[in-house]
């Protein structure tokens, strides 16, 4: 669209970074200064992609870079009130910081610690996944991040539930942060990561974290994120997962919140029998837009993987849905399967989804769907018939296609979550219809 | 007492129904039998008030009541219940929640207290026991995945529990072997009483071995073109249609 605007908003995140430089975490690690610098340079070749870069066709960030952000201002004893904790361990970001006095990390069976803190250790992890020239979310996340949590599993270690919750704060001009969350998984270990994003109604905020992922041999991490951001907050997310041999990587997105959101997801089946399944639930309202993107690369034989996502849009909302498989020609016997549904509650909403297959192996089974519709008018009668007034059967409808995007996840904690997540979001929107 | 009079519809502009008059009075079950495309099901459509079923003529009372004028659940609490000729799957909706959320919608508006979950799974263990479904029924999607007959004790089982004083059961035999008639016949039967009416919609006489009707009418064409004792559905068994289809014609 407009790109001189894209890059005067990306020369605001320039400047901050010629100003930053020196004082950013590990400012003088060598290694670290040269991985910002060359993403300093992809953010500057690139800027905001517009609309016209492919992998943003749908997505326009203009109203990102106009918005004008400065650095967060927390101070580190703010008082803050808690959501109540989703498991026993919980570690705190406020504004992408980790906040060690709002965290609960003790006895626990694995490292967890601040990547802000664990710098001097982490040359040739940091940035082993991420691809800043590729992706310019990553690139801005990699120039500015200051912090972001950093999980360290050693073999056959079961983990159970660990929450991230990330907060931010409310201030006069939005404020942008760029967590960079590294997670790694030696052989056999377990986990289930669930990431809380949310934030003050008020809040205005760019959060813009990458996630970078290892999983090893027989190694399962399941990830949960509930992206319940404020209103008028932006969320862009990049995930990065690499998957070895008999390896799993879980993720459950929910889109929930946010004026303009993107759950970017990059997964890589390096080994044989290793497993992604990617799924996920939109619920949009009013002015929202949210953007799910997966990459999935099957660069082993043997492996299999499930994508699910269901967007329930209303209002004036807009859903993307952009899900690429790519089967490498080494990945024989590969089974991939990607389903992706929308539910037009209003005339004015609307859905796009580009399902993209590249597969270079023979042997494959791979498939993969899109609907868009409507509530489906013999079911809405159907219960009508039986006695059931008209918005209560149309809720049960809308229900029951939400339910049906969470059905799949299998581990409990996290299940539970969701289900609260999507029952509360769906009240708030019958008391919405009701009034 | 249900009283049809000059009831006339029509379906994306083409007119099916072309002038039906049927009475039935209170307590009594009438049997509607025609060949495919007469407009059996368009009736039961138009008496359950389905969108796109445009009425266009005639009236349509339940003891008075102007059924036409009220929505599709108002007709429901007022006691009318339409079983499927195919009945709609749910995809994630249990049987359970539909049962129950339909049976206290009805008790809600009949003035009844509403059941919690217990009190409704003890009912709905009797219904289904009494029909011969295995409780795990409850558990799955509504008529995801069911049989043929499964989806036609469905609706039997709704309407044991929902307990209407006007049934329309919209071939509910087809699809069923004999057992399964006869646990739907059963059904039917065991609701049979001064405070039970019920119009059976049938393409073929066998139900109504099992279900004798008080008064069998013949549909051709969007009109009752013959109407008579139980005895006619055994003459139009031996002769079939064609005759009264020429005639209608
Ligand atoms: N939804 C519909 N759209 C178009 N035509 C319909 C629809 N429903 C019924 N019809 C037409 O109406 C006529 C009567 O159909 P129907 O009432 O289903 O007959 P029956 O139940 O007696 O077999 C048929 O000609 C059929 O093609
Ligand atoms: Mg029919």
């Amino acid at each position: 669209m407009n790109v001189v605007t894209h890059k005067a908003g990306a020369a605001g995140f320039l400047h901050r970074f010629e100003g930053l430089r020196e004082r950013l975490p590990g400012g003088r690690l060598p290694w670290l200064a040269a991985l910002r610098d060359g993403a300093a340079e992809a953010f500057r070749a690139q800027g905001f992609p517009t609309r016209r870069v492919e992998a943003w066709k749908y997505t326009d960030l203009a109203p990102v870079a106009e918005a004008g952000f400065d650095e967060p201002l927390t101070a580190v004893d703010d008082a803050m009130d808690l959501p109540p904790p989703l498991a026993g361990a919980r570690a705190v970001f406020v504004d992408g910081r980790f906040r060690p006095d709002l965290s609960s990390l003790g006895g626990l069976p694995f490292a967890a610690a601040s990547v802000a803190h664990g710098l001097d250790a982490l040359e040739g992890r940091l940035g082993a996944l991420a691809r800043p020239a590729e992706e310019p979310m990553a690139a801005l996340n990699t120039m500015l991040f200051e912090d972001g949590l950093l999980l360290d599993l050693p073999e056959d270690a079961d983990g159970g539930v660990l929450e991230l919750l990330s907060l931010a704060t409310a201030s006069e001009r939005p404020a942008a942060f760029h967590p960079r969350h590294l997670v790694r998984l030696a052989r056999g270990a377990r986990l289930t990561l669930i990431e809380t994003a949310t934030a003050p109604e008020g809040a205005r905020y760019l959060h813009n974290p990458v996630f970078e992922i290892a999983v090893a041999e027989d190694a399962r991490l399941t990830h949960g994120r509930l992206q319940q951001e404020a209103p008028r907050a932006f969320q862009l997310s990049t995930v990065y997962a690499r998957v070895a041999a008999g390896g799993t990587y879980d993720n459950f997105t929910l889109n929930a919140g946010g004026r303009l959101v993107r759950n970017e997801i990059h997964v890589a089946l390096v080994g044989p029998r290793a497993a992604c399944h990617m799924n996920g639930a939109q619920l949009l309202v009013g002015e929202q837009h949210a953007d799910t993107t997966t990459a999935l690369e099957h660069a082993a034989p043997s492996c299999t993987s499930r994508q699910t996502y269901n967007t329930v849009l209303m209002g004036r909302s807009r859903g993307v849905f952009q899900g690429r498989i790519l089967v490498r020609q080494a990945a024989q016997k590969t089974d991939g399967y990607q389903m992706n549904r929308a539910l037009l509650l209003s005339p004015e909403a609307e859905m796009d989804s580009k399902p993209q297959l590249e597969i270079y192996a023979d042997d494959v089974k791979c498939s993969h769907g899109a609907t868009v519709g409507e509530l489906d008018p013999e079911q809405v009668f159907y219960l009508r018939s039986r006695g059931i007034p008209e918005g209560r059967a149309r809720a049960m409808l809308v229900e029951a296609f939400l339910h049906e995007a969470v059905e799949g996840v299998t581990d409990e904690p996290l299940r539970r979550a969701l289900d609260a997540a999507v029952a509360g979001w769906w009240a708030r929107q019958e008391e919405g219809l009701a009034a | 007492m249900l009283k049809i009079e000059g009831l006339t519809a029509a379906v994306d502009g083409k007119p099916i129904l072309k002038g039906i008059d049927l009475a039935v009075p209170a307590g009594e079950v009438h049997a509607v039998m025609g060949p495919n495309g007469s407009g059996k099901s368009t009736l039961a459509y138009v008496l359950a008030g389905r969108e796109g079923y445009e009425v266009t003529g005639g009236s349509a009372t339940w003891d008075g009541l102007d059924l036409l004028a009220l929505e599709p659940e108002e007709r429901a609490a007022a006691g009318l219940f339409l079983a499927f000729q195919y009945p709609v799957e749910l995809p994630g909706v249990g049987n359970a929640t539909f049962l129950r959320t339909a049976l206290n919608a009805i008790r809600r508006a009949r003035g009844e207290p509403e059941l919690d979950a217990m009190q409704f799974l003890r009912l709905a263990r009797e219904r289904l026991r009494a029909l011969s479904m295995p409780e795990e029924m409850l558990k799955r999607s509504v008529n995801v995945g069911f049989s043929g007959g499964e989806k036609k004790r469905n609706e039997i089982l709704q309407m044991a529990l929902l307990r209407p004083r006007l049934a329309v059961l919209d071939e509910t035999d087809s699809g069923l072997d004999i057992d399964a008639l006869r646990i739907v016949a059963d059904g039917v039967n065991a609701m049979r009483g001064p405070d039970f009416t019920a119009l059976v919609i049938t393409h073929y006489q066998r139900l109504l071995d099992h279900i004798v009707p008080d008064r069998v009418h013949v549909l051709v064409g969007g009109r009752i073109v013959r109407s008579g004792g139980p005895e006619l559905a055994r003459e139009l068994e031996r002769e079939g249609y064609a005759a009264l289809q020429a005639q209608a014609a």
